[in-house]
């Protein structure tokens, strides 16, 4: 059903393709392929409940044990009660309305956002939503993916869809060669110190360009997670050859002709060449440096290169407030080098960094090397964690001195006791570094997985290209 | 839902900007159930201190700001996590409405839907709403029906989607409105199978 005329960008295309109803007053019905849900969905299970209603579409949700899961000891009867309450609250939902768990057991369990493309079950074209804010990380497969809060959540179990407003476009266009060692963590994180953390509100992001087509999915994935950092509706790239590769195999994707045929449509998605967009925005991805924040916000984020801002120097009092309020929290003084500030400890792990390829570039700085401050390394799946121990990247962590743990998301939220103490500083592969995020008091520095790694092994913020010289 | 047409309340400046989420309610409070009530742990972190003594300098623990029912925050309010806990906090501490510059859009629809008005200004007159506050005013109205906020001698515009400013006045609840479009949802069904047969999972995964 095209219901734009003329050109059309690749959120269109996906949008249009689920339009159930079109009111008058812009809002559309859409339909949702796929409903993923983790532990903090209790609360639409109870609103089911207060209904009676039962679940629409099982075989298009899925639960997954992610955000509380332990990742020291899997013995449930060993932790916490209040935690070990809510993974047994999902799993007593899943079970009463017969959905596919991916639970602790499960050979295919992980943070939501690692084991939806993984498995196959995100897929270009589709409407994917979960009751959390980075499911955009499943735009860079070009499926329109974004997070929802609870009370959706209990209108897709109950229906299957969402009224949505169509959002605006945005695309943002990156080219050029990325220099060694710069990664999709070093462009999101420039894109939104470029627009603000809420530059992308109200919009569909779409990420274009040389440096974007030629990221890997891992990287795409990086890319779209962030997002909602922008403050973005969702985020998107174009399925390409490079998407289908990934997909051939896996276990809920098509097989065979049924893939063939797929893979001709979701080719066919790419936006037109005349496409238009509300916004634009271009950046040269060949003068991205390696970036770390240092503030309480994502937007707050500077090549390593740099120092702390000076609020006596913003433009406006609103900016000024929040640098000062900013750099307080966090410890700093204003003109002080970013490869001054020592950190307390590291964590590599959470739904932008902990696919493969991060345990990889981390490990690529780490072999033969010792950390200098305590660290935890947690795959974001099981699978990842099984191929990391082929390749022995598990080896070349614990050797320096990290721990290396099962997958979930651990440290990026804390709500599974993986907490950073009050007033301690981490380097973080996570995507949030708001006041208290990974525990009451504790400071987030957001960084890649490689900038991670190289404040291991120095004990403070610092630029990994040199680390890497001779190596790789 | 309740209706939201006009409110006459305390209102209190937040003149912070990126309120985020994980602010709101702090993730370690969202083991509770709802019916505990969520209106403790509104800002807890900026709220208490480490030993759990309320900031006195923090806005919403002056004592003639008790009983707020508006917040009148700086830009990018409610950003970074979906858990609409966030919103039941707000809402069990007895806000209904959030003034601010610009919202994260998860938060902001999570709001409507537990009848929580977003309304966004400009940069200039959220900032003057908060020297007007700040210069001792109290009471603020906030007019749904022709989107103005007057405090004192000074009343602003405010802008909220026409959608939800809609479903705010007449407390609507989105199931009961889908519900009544069963057959549309069968035929969208049935078309889109043969339209995308590569949408479904593929079974035994
Ligand atoms: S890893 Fe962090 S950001 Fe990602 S889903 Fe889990 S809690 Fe959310």
């Amino acid at each position: 059903m095209a219901l734009v005329a003329g050109p059309r960008a690749l959120f269109d295309k996906v949008w249009d393709a689920h339009v159930v109803v079109q009111r008058e007053d812009g809002q559309n019905l859409l339909w949702i392929d796929r409903h993923f849900l983790h532990e903090g969905s209790f609360h639409a299970f109870d609103k089911l409940k207060g209904r009676g209603a039962e679940v629409a579409r099982p075989d298009l949700t899925f639960g997954i044990e992610d955000h509380y899961v332990p990742t020291r000891v899997r013995d449930l009867a060993k932790i916490d009660p209040a935690i070990r309450d809510m993974i047994e609250r999902l799993r007593g939902n899943a079970s009463r309305h017969h959905l596919k768990l991916f639970g602790l057991d499960d050979p295919g369990q992980g943070i939501v956002h690692v084991v939806g493309p993984e498995q196959g079950l995100t897929l270009p074209g589709l409407t994917i939503v979960c009751g959390d804010s980075h499911t955009a990380t499943h735009g860079a497969f070009g499926a329109l993916a974004f997070g929802i809060g609870a009370s959706e959540v209990a209108h897709v179990l109950m229906t299957q869809t969402l009224w949505q407003k169509r959002p605006k476009r945005m695309r943002i266009n990156v080219d050029g060669k990325l220099a060694p060692g710069i990664v999709a963590k070093d462009i999101a994180l420039s894109i939104i110190a470029a627009i603000g953390a809420d530059g992308a509100a109200g919009h569909a992001m779409e990420y274009a360009g040389s440096s974007v087509r030629a990221l890997s999915m891992e990287g795409r994935l990086t890319l779209c997670n962030l997002s909602i950092e922008a403050g973005g509706r969702c985020g998107m790239v174009a399925p390409d050859e490079t998407t289908i590769a990934y997909l051939r195999g896996r276990p809920f994707a098509p097989q065979g002709a049924d893939f063939d045929r797929a893979a001709a449509d979701w080719l066919a998605l790419a936006s037109d060449a005349d496409a238009v967009f509300d916004k634009e925005v271009s950046l040269d991805g060949s003068g991205i440096a390696p970036i770390v924040t240092w503030g309480t916000s994502p937007e707050d984020a500077l090549p390593i290169t740099m120092a702390v801002p000076d609020p006596d120097k913003a433009g406006d009092p609103g900016r000024a407030a929040h640098i000062r309020d900013a750099i307080d929290y966090m410890g700093l003084k204003p003109g002080q080098k970013l490869t001054d500030i020592r950190v307390d400890r590291i964590f590599i792990g959470s739904c932008t960094n902990s696919r493969i390829e991060d345990m990889r570039a981390a490990a690529a700085v780490l072999a033969g090397r010792k950390a200098q401050v305590p660290g935890l390394v947690s795959p974001g799946s099981a699978q990842v964690k099984r191929q990391a121990e082929e390749e022995g990247l598990d080896r070349i962590f614990t050797a320096a001195g990290l721990e290396w743990v099962d997958s979930g998301c651990s440290m990026c939220v804390g709500m599974n006791g993986d907490l950073v103490a009050p007033g301690e500083r981490c380097a973080s592969t996570t995507n949030r570094n708001f006041r208290g995020r990974q525990g009451p008091g504790s400071r987030t520095h957001l960084m890649s997985p490689a900038m991670a790694a190289a404040a291991a092994v120095t004990g403070h913020l610092t630029d990994m290209r040199p680390l890497l010289k001779g190596r790789n | 839902m309740e209706a939201f047409t006009k409110l006459n309340g305390m209102a209190c400046p937040l003149p912070l900007s990126s309120v985020d989420t994980d602010q709101l309610i702090p993730a370690r409070f969202m083991k509770r159930s709802r019916a505990e009530g969520y209106g403790g742990f509104l800002l807890h972190d900026l709220r208490f201190d480490e030993a759990g003594a309320p900031r006195p300098d923090f806005p919403l623990n002056a004592p003639e700001r008790a009983g707020a029912q508006v917040i009148v925050a700086r830009r990018n309010f409610g950003s970074g996590s979906s858990r609409e806990a966030a919103v039941y906090a707000l809402v069990d501490y007895g806000i209904r409405c959030v003034i601010a510059p610009s919202f994260g859009d998860i938060f902001a629809s999570n709001a409507v839907n537990n009848g929580l008005l977003p309304a966004k200004v400009t940069e200039a007159d959220g900032e003057s709403l908060i020297a007007a506050l700040e210069d001792g005013a109290h009471d603020m109205l906030v007019d749904l029906e022709d989107c103005r906020i007057v405090v004192g001698n000074l009343s602003v515009p405010f802008t909220v989607d026409p959608v939800w400013r809609t479903k705010l006045l007449n407390g609507w609840d989105d199931i009961d409105l889908t519900m009544s479009q069963a057959d549309a949802i069968k035929a969208f069904v049935a078309a889109d199978v043969q339209a995308r047969p590569w949408a479904m999972p593929r079974r035994g995964g």
